[in-house]
């Protein structure tokens, strides 16, 4: 089954809230080799005048996972995982992840585009805070390999 | 720490300039820490099952790693307002030797008016580019 060009422009449901842990930020941090103290030590984040430990810039992948767990999950989408490859990625934010943050993410479907077999789906995360406030957007373009 | 002074910079100014190396456990690890479990990249049985040249590194660690380097040179990651990468190439891990990833950033455009800089990445590994127009824009106000 080809991607159902009809996905774009869909918007999704929003994510169910994603409370960050402060042991999750330091796990993650470690994983990608952070050593900056504002991303570990509290009193260091907050001397840099934050309110916790502040989250590596790709942090943001873990709270968008779940978006693009609803998107493989469509039932006419037509994606076939085994099939994806990671084309592109992006982070914009508005303010960066700090620990005690409650993230509910929104995902829509921006573009589908075709290109020699291939279908190059872009997904756009929107994050937002427990007040509302945008904090970030992760977008990833997957490919989807066709069947030549 | 010091922010870095925006009318300090040129143009093609190399800021950060960093070596990194990533293991099998590196890639458990981060396999742990993101959620993402997809075996191609901790068991070579299924790596080589699909046709992979061995157990590869998830994109997003490489793209993970890589603005480390320019966090170190901001002293404060919430500088950083966007980061964008395109996956080129694989990196291909090694059981016993690992990987090595190469970071070199440089200054690719300056917004003074809005106290903005663009960091271009060039990151390698095994010899070859495997983020692909890897850019960073990072607020120095």
């Amino acid at each position: 089954m080809p991607v159902n060009p009809e996905l774009q422009g869909r918007v999704f449901a929003p994510t169910d809230p994603y409370l960050v842990g402060r042991e999750k930020v330091r796990e993650f941090g470690r994983a990608v080799f952070a050593t900056n103290p504002i991303n570990h030590d509290p009193a260091a984040a907050a001397a840099a005048g934050y309110s916790d430990i502040v989250a590596p810039p790709t942090f943001a992948v873990v709270v968008q996972e779940s978006t693009l767990a609803q998107l493989l999950a469509e039932p006419d989408a037509g994606i076939d995982f085994s099939r994806v490859v990671h084309g592109e990625q992006r982070f914009s934010y508005s303010r960066p992840i700090v620990a005690g943050d409650e993230l509910t993410a929104t995902l829509s479907v921006t573009s589908i585009k075709t290109l020699g077999g291939n279908a190059m789906v872009t997904a756009e995360s929107s994050i937002v805070d427990q007040a509302g406030s945008h904090v970030v957007t992760a977008s990833s373009t997957l490919v989807v390999r066709g069947d030549a | 720490m010091t922010a870095p002074r925006l009318d300090a910079l040129e143009i093609g100014q190399v800021v950060a300039d960093a070596d990194y190396r990533i293991s099998r456990d590196s890639l458990v690890r981060y396999a742990g820490a993101s959620g993402d479990f997809n075996a191609i990249h901790y068991r070579d049985d299924v790596a080589e099952a699909v046709g992979l040249p061995g157990v590869l590194a998830h994109g997003m660690l490489t793209m993970g790693i890589a603005v480390q380097s320019v966090v170190d040179w901001l002293g404060d990651p919430g500088r950083i307002l966007d980061y964008g990468v395109r996956f080129t190439r694989p990196v291909v891990v090694d059981p016993l030797e690992g990987a090595g990833i190469a970071v070199v950033a440089k200054v690719g455009a300056l917004d003074p008016d809005a106290g903005e800089a663009r960091i271009d990445l060039t990151v390698t590994a095994h010899g070859g580019t495997v983020l692909g127009k890897a850019q960073v824009r990072v607020s120095l106000r």
